[in-house]
């Protein structure tokens, strides 16, 4: 394949996509694992049967994960329609019924009254009317909408276009200037505001430069960097290629979770592709930088979310953290310079550099702007991905979005994972911004949020996050490895009901030793499930303590 | 409930080439830091981490057999045993605990008298939790090799693990 030049860039992206019927089939992960491919297979063979002009393609997770698989159906001139939980025999009926016979399935669409279905596909990257639909997507602009696989599609929706600008026109210092107007922040969940990583990395002395792809996502119970990485790879690479540039660097690393083989799979194949289209390698778009990107796998520890032990493990040893300074922007990877940037962080750079900084600051409110990806689950009635401007209510998000919960009330939302902590249902109309999440004792995390509902014990819930920790803590300091099994047990203590007053002082104790003292964010937040929940429930463990009472007694 | 087929890669069954330990080796000898690399071309192909393989790799990739028990044992996805024919993933993300994740695996325990983390004197059956597997919008979620159970209650664990038992060939 030739190497393509930025004129080659700007024919691809012009290219005419022939207008005519298409069907598409959410093929990542989640709907696979309900079944898609069946459904993707039986739509083929009856088209073929058929013998229809009708285009069957594959694209990635739209975010309607409970309604999965999903199959959108688009005639020139038509609405689009959408179905969900579509079995090969429901496939054979939306060609039999709607393709041919003209008429819509109607037991099988799905009901848009739900904000996740209105903005799921399509060009939804637009700014909904006042009372429109909540969601705006930019890191998620195009799952759901493009082939995954296909280079061409991406290019089509505007892709590599801010490399083009950067090797052409721009400068690093012009990306700096852009990303400090943007405001954007690290979207791991720390909140560091990008510009300045970008920045210290460029600056800081050494023989090579590293970019890494932080997607070794962890929290369990949220998966939005799956999704972006399964649905739109190369958003990702564009982001490493833009940040390659910036700070010097020859090689990007993608860090992934080995337990996410479609998404190494699809960052392989994106990879590949780059190479062969002359926008990875030596001299990209004929220009005089050269970069190239490999993967490393994680290999399930938790602690290698935080930036020092990542490191550690890219290295091939065992993940533990170190003290810092110095931090890894001055002395990272194999001694060197190295910048670590969230998968949704860098699915953002290559559309802040196409918009402006301005555009994306608008986005948002305070020292939160953009959008941000949460993973809804758990008690909610349509669990799935959203991505909503910042300073979108809590209550928005669960209540308008996700439908409530699914039976009951809800009780209250867990941000952050097992390092955030529990809002309850009355602090619902707090906005999602870094600070306010924060002000609540949680954080905003990499994008998990899980609610709960009225039959949920939160003493349960802590215990389960507090297991966690205990369970992934690498067990190099001692506030982490021994206060973490000391809360543990005496949370368990008071969980059986055997726990009086002097434990429940005990466990602010150690929490307070493991806050200020621990070596890494596994220990320093570890703790905050458990202190939200004492603050926000305090009648629950109350009951707990006197004698063991039904769980969810509030 | 639906069970369906996925890509996730399955443990292959032994009797792979003698030389695939030197085509590993040769893989990833002069990357830098490819330990966890090279361990995880081991896993895909004997299914675990075998001492023997640890002892041959160890020379041939230049780093001490400690090193590669250090990083074996400190991760979770590596695993030092050979896992039963049918490996049992239980997913424990937040989203399948709370929705019945615990009672699912006090119902395999149960019925297949192992606990989380054994395989069954038969070898047959291994059982284990695994961290999450980022489906959360179909928990609670179960994997019996690559094969996923969505949305199931607990008291339809035992029948829907079962059906999916292939019998050994030969």
């Amino acid at each position: 394949m030739p190497k393509l030049t930025p004129k080659d860039l700007d024919v691809l992206r012009a290219k005419s996509v022939v207008i005519k019927t298409t069907i598409s089939v959410g093929l990542s992960s989640c709907g696979i694992a309900a079944g898609a491919e069946a459904a993707f297979a039986a739509l083929g063979e009856e088209v073929k049967a058929r013998g229809l002009d009708i285009s069957v393609r594959r694209v990635g997770c739209a975010g309607m994960c409970s309604m999965e698989p999903l199959v959108e159906v688009a005639v020139p001139g038509q609405p689009t329609v959408m179905y969900g939980n579509v079995t090969a025999d429901d496939a054979r009926k939306i060609i039999a019924e709607h393709l041919v016979g003209g008429k819509i399935v109607k037991a099988l669409q799905v009901q848009t009254v739900n904000e996740l279905a209105v903005c799921a596909f399509g060009d939804n990257s637009k700014p909904a009317p006042a009372g429109g639909p909540k969601q705006y997507r930019i890191v998620m602009r195009n799952c759901g909408v493009i082939d995954p696989e296909s280079f061409d599609e991406y290019v089509a929706r505007d892709g590599y276009q801010a490399v083009k600008f950067a090797l052409t026109d721009g400068s690093s210092d012009a990306i700096i200037e852009q990303l400090r107007i943007s405001g954007l922040r690290g979207r791991g969940g720390a909140g560091f505001p990008t510009h300045m990583k970008w920045d210290l990395t460029r600056k800081a002395v050494g023989e090579e430069r590293f970019i890494i792809c932080n997607a070794d996502e962890g929290d369990p119970g949220a998966y939005m960097d799956r999704s972006v990485l399964e649905g739109d790879p190369h958003a990702v690479l564009e982001g490493m290629i833009l940040g390659g540039f910036t700070i010097g660097a020859k090689l990007g690393i993608f860090y992934i979770r080995a337990e996410y083989p479609l998404a190494i799979e699809r960052v392989e194949k994106a990879i590949k592709q780059a190479r062969a289209n002359g926008l990875l390698g030596q001299n990209i778009l004929g220009s005089t930088f050269s970069f190239d990107c490999e993967i490393r796998l994680g290999a399930g520890a938790f602690v290698c979310g935080e930036e020092t032990a990542l490191i550690a493990s890219v290295e091939g040893k065992r993940g533990t953290p170190r003290p810092r300074p110095p931090f890894p922007s001055v002395k990272g990877l194999w001694d060197q310079p190295t910048m670590i940037n969230n998968v949704e962080t860098l699915a953002n750079i290559a559309q802040i550099i196409n918009r402006g900084g301005a555009w994306f600051a608008a986005i948002g409110i305070g020292k939160s702007t953009g959008t941000k990806v949460f993973a809804v689950t758990g008690k909610v009635k349509y669990s799935g991905l959203v991505e909503i401007p910042m300073g979108t209510t809590l209550r928005e998000i669960v209540m308008d979005i996700g439908g409530g919960a699914a039976e009951g009330n809800v009780k209250a939302v867990q941000t952050g994972g097992p390092s955030g902590g529990m809002i309850p249902a009355n602090l619902l109309d707090t906005p999602v911004t870094y600070e306010h999440l924060q002000q609540l004792g949680s954080i905003m995390g990499s994008g998990g949020m899980i609610v709960m509902d009225d039959r949920d014990s939160v003493v349960d819930l802590a215990r389960f996050y507090l297991e966690f920790c205990v369970d992934e803590s690498c067990g190099k300091c001692a506030p982490c490895r021994i206060g973490g099994t000391q809360m543990q047990r005496v949370l368990e203590k008071i969980a059986e009901g055997k726990g009086d007053d002097t434990d429940v002082a005990a466990l602010r104790r150690i929490a307070q030793a493991m806050q200020k003292a621990s070596l890494c964010a596994l220990g320093q937040t570890a703790p905050n499930p458990v202190l939200s929940a004492m603050k926000y429930f305090p009648k629950e463990f109350e009951s707990r303590l006197k004698k063991s009472t039904p769980a969810a007694a509030v | 409930m639906s069970t369906t087929e996925t890509k996730a890669p399955a443990a292959k069954p032994a009797g792979t080439p003698p030389d695939a330990i030197s085509l590993i080796a040769k893989r990833w000898k002069n990357k830098r830091g490819s330990l966890i690399m090279a361990l995880h071309d081991v896993q895909e192909t004997f299914g675990y981490v075998p001492r023997e393989v640890a002892l041959k790799l160890a020379p041939q990739l230049g780093v001490p057999v400690a090193r590669i028990y250090e990083v074996v044992t400190f991760y979770n996805y590596f695993k030092l045993e050979a896992p039963g024919r049918h490996v049992i993933s239980v997913c424990m993300g937040t989203a399948c605990y709370l929705k019945g994740a615990p009672e699912i695996k006090e119902r395999l325990m149960a019925h297949f008298g192992i606990k989380s983390g054994e395989t069954t004197p038969d070898k047959e059956w291994h059982l284990q939790d695994v961290r999450c597997i980022g489906c959360c919008g179909l928990a609670p979620v179960v994997t019996v090799n690559s094969k996923i159970i969505a949305k199931v209650k607990p008291a339809d664990i035992v029948t829907a693990v079962t059906a999916l038992y292939t019998p050994k060939e030969g």
